[in-house]
């Protein structure tokens, strides 16, 4: 190969275009570090062939813990012999991703010494920073480093995954509980749930401060806990009518698009009107005046149940499971209930199933009764159609016990 | 000098030690938000004290130059304070007003790209794909940045009826979790695994092995202390390859993206969505995936001159129909689109409501 010869044809494609470019950050690695290089030159590889070029799994970790890292080889050692093992390290991120630079260098010292890349992910998919690439002698002394300067590692495998949390009220008006300080407490305690995996499969805890659900915690979270209020939303109506005088259509763009016909616009009075009751606290209107409208001070926040990706029964969004909780530190009841629902799940579950699949499978009910939860209407879009339900408190002698056990169909 | 054996379970570090002053005095007292310019957001406090935050566009892979350059931007401009978002996205904390447009102007002399608020398009969350994992179908990185490329103009300046999440992941583990996005793309299969007899019986448990599959494919092979697979009933989705790394499932030829919509995770207006079934595959056809790309931007565009403003994709298909999406977006409609999964006939029409 010439001098003026690129090794990485297709990729160097993706160096054009307005987008910030991950292949000039790999370059930049690979000017440095060897394994960046190679990892590249598998890369280009991979765009050649269409196909991927790392093996399946191996595992690899740190003393004390069994998760946090994940074990990762190339799947042709002898051409790309710097990335023969080339693991990742989760390292848990401050709750609602803020850092100094004097952190951020600090992590980069670390991975620079210990890593061999020089790469990084800011921030893995659960919301972990990922140091992406090191061999197996180095990952130890990786950790050592991070755990000194104050840095400790994320979850994996089947284990609690690193909750996470939008910014809360660090920074937002619409925060009605304190994200941050739940994440971070959370995380705090259960991390030996964390480090050393033990469960079914894994579970996800994520932090809303709103029903605008910034980290998705719906969608990607088996437990999410999101922020709502009991009382009114407030209405400042002179700041309504500034938003409504300098040309916002409120009939059209807030009154008309309220799910719940709670909203109305008094053109006389020249005042937005609220049926508190109607409100189901969707976050529209606040979202579209936010100057005008905020969220009630009776807070705390709705827990829900199950949420995952397709595999492996589809996907689920999660469900409410607890309508209202006031959220206190030190979180003594969230904690409690956390305790009961693992504790049945890993007691019922298969390998590899999801707690919104053991509950699909074994009937809310059961699941219910198992954790001690009441049954209320919010827990549904309507109740069932169907006529088959179950009577176990009649069984036996008609003690009018309830009983406990399985009631599949 | 490093100590030999780490402190463990000590967990992350204290987020109020990274706090810029700004925020610790009025954390929680935020009142109110603007929106300058897309990528600049002003938070009010109560005490009348204003927050600026100014967002830029990060390919997510960075290497530590990348970090370094960041935290020189923010000790010059902003006290060294920054934070990332949920979309992955860099934001300068700057408390002082004076420092924004010169970090602003700094920013661009950089060729960084500031933007990414409000009604328009976020960052892509994505996946590891070929830079990183075993399991992927197709590549993540690439495919953001090709995209992002052509559609750029709606995370700076150009505003849209709503706000579009994109998300990619690169396999059905979605480890990304891209379900309910306005967009998903995942990296699909569309072969069964290839069954590798001598390996299977080394490193896998069979019992294990034939249990993760959704659809009862795999079945025991004695002969070869093995299994054997029911083409007719895999539907690709790899889990067995992920409990089993011998039976790889990963086709140059057959591999490539599928292209659900209409996802959404916030409660605004109406509950959240799962996204559903757009474009059931598109070629991997690195490295700019051209196909790709014209069918992501024909989507935006479409929704973007069709639905009312406010809406979010998924509200503009669910009050046109999904017959007028397919028809407006002159995606072809398949068997493919008709589920035959486990909540099928949730999804089929209980109504001679339709429109031609």
């Amino acid at each position: 190969m010439s001098k003026d010869e690129s090794e990485t044809p297709l990729l160097d494609e993706l160096e054009k275009g307005p987008w910030p470019s991950f292949v000039k950050e790999m370059k930049r690695a690979a000017a440095k570090k060897p394994a960046a290089r190679d990892a590249l030159r598998q890369l280009e590889r991979s765009y050649r062939e269409k196909v991927v070029h790392w093996k399946h799994g191996g595992i690899v970790g740190v003393r004390g813990y069994g998760g946090g890292v994940i074990g990762r080889y190339s799947d042709d050692p002898e051409q790309f012999p710097e990335i023969r093992d080339f693991h990742t390290i989760r390292v848990n991120q401050p709750a609602g991703w803020f850092y100094t630079s004097k952190a951020l260098r600090k992590i980069c010292d670390i991975w620079e010494e210990y890593g061999t890349s020089n790469l990084t992910n800011f921030h893995g998919s659960t919301g972990d920073a990922i140091l992406l690439g090191t061999v197996t002698p180095n990952l130890q002394p990786t950790f050592n480093a991070l755990s000194e300067a104050g840095f400790d590692l994320g979850g994996s495998g089947s284990a609690l995954r690193t909750p996470s949390c939008c910014v809360g009220p660090a920074r937002c008006e619409w925060s009605c509980i304190d994200t941050l300080d739940i994440c971070n407490d959370l995380t705090q305690t259960f991390q030996n749930e964390i480090h050393r995996p033990m469960w079914p499969y894994k579970f996800k805890i994520k932090v809303s401060g709103c029903a605008n659900d910034c980290v998705a915690s719906i969608a990607r979270s088996d437990f999410p806990i999101i922020g709502t209020w009991r009382d009114s939303i407030r209405i400042n109506q002179d700041e309504v009518r500034s938003y409504v005088k300098g040309g916002f259509d409120i009939q059209r763009l807030v009154v008309d698009k309220c799910p719940t016909d709670a909203l109305t616009w008094n053109q006389q009075k020249q005042e937005l009107e609220l049926e508190a009751e109607e409100c189901v606290r969707c976050m529209h209107c606040i979202n579209e005046m936010p100057k005008a409208l905020r969220p009630g001070v009776d807070r705390g926040a709705t827990i829900m149940i199950g949420g995952k990706a397709p595999i492996l029964k589809s996907a689920y969004l999660s469900w409410v499971l607890i309508p209202f909780i006031k959220m206190e530190p030190p979180y003594t009841e969230i904690k409690d209930i956390l305790a009961r629902l693992w504790d049945w799940w890993d007691e019922n579950a298969r390998t590899r199933e999801r707690i919104g699949e053991l509950i699909d499978r074994q009937g809310m009910g059961n699941f219910l009764k198992a954790v001690g939860l009441p049954p209320v209407p919010q827990m549904v879009m309507r109740p069932r159609a169907n006529p088959y339900f179950f009577w176990p408190e009649l069984s036996g002698n008609g003690a009018g016990e309830a009983q406990k056990g399985e009631v599949t169909p | 000098m490093t100590q030999q054996h780490a402190k463990t379970d000590i967990g992350p570090p204290d987020y109020r030690t990274l706090l810029p002053p700004i925020i610790k005095e009025n954390y929680g007292r935020w009142a109110y938000h603007e929106e300058p310019r897309p990528g600049v957001l002003r938070h009010v406090s109560e005490t009348g004290a204003e927050l600026h935050s100014v967002r830029i566009a990060s390919p997510r892979l960075v290497s530590i130059d990348f970090i370094r350059d960041i935290c020189d931007i923010a000790d010059s401009y902003c006290g060294g304070y920054l934070r990332f978002t949920s979309r992955n996205n860099v934001e300068f904390l700057v408390s002082d007003k004076a420092q924004v447009e010169p970090l602003k102007a700094e920013l661009e002399k950089r060729g960084m790209v500031i933007g990414g608020t409000g009604k328009g398009l976020s960052n892509i969350v994505h996946t590891q794909g070929w830079v990183h994992c075993h399991s992927a179908a197709t590549d993540a990185s690439g495919l953001v940045k090709v995209i992002m490329d052509e559609l750029v103009p709606y995370f700076s300046e150009k505003r849209l009826p709503g706000k579009v999440r994109i998300a990619l992941a690169c396999c059905l583990n979605m480890c990304g979790a891209v379900h309910c996005s306005d967009i998903a793309l995942v990296g699909v299969h569309r072969k069964p695994p290839v069954i590798d007899n001598e390996r299977v019986s080394k490193i896998c448990e069979v019992p294990t092995l034939i249990a993760s599959c959704p659809t009862a494919a795999i079945r025991p092979n004695p002969k070869e202390k093995s299994v054997t697979i029911n083409e007719e009933r895999c539907m690709y989705c790899g889990n067995c390859f992920t409990v089993c790394p011998a039976l790889p499932i990963a086709n140059a030829e057959f591999d490539g993206v599928a292209v659900f919509v209409g996802g959404k995770v916030s409660n605004a207006r109406i509950p959240p969505m799962f996204s559903r079934l757009a474009i059931p595959f598109l070629p991997n056809n690195p490295p700019r995936w051209p196909e790709t790309v014209a069918a992501i931007k024909n989507i935006v565009e479409v929704y973007a001159s069709k639905a009312r403003e406010g809406e979010r994709v998924g509200e503009w298909i669910e009050r046109i129909g999904w017959e007028r999406f397919f028809r407006l977006t002159g995606i072809p409609f398949t068997d493919k689109h008709i589920d035959d999964f486990t909540h099928a006939v949730t999804t089929f029409r209980n109504t001679t409501q339709f429109k031609w």
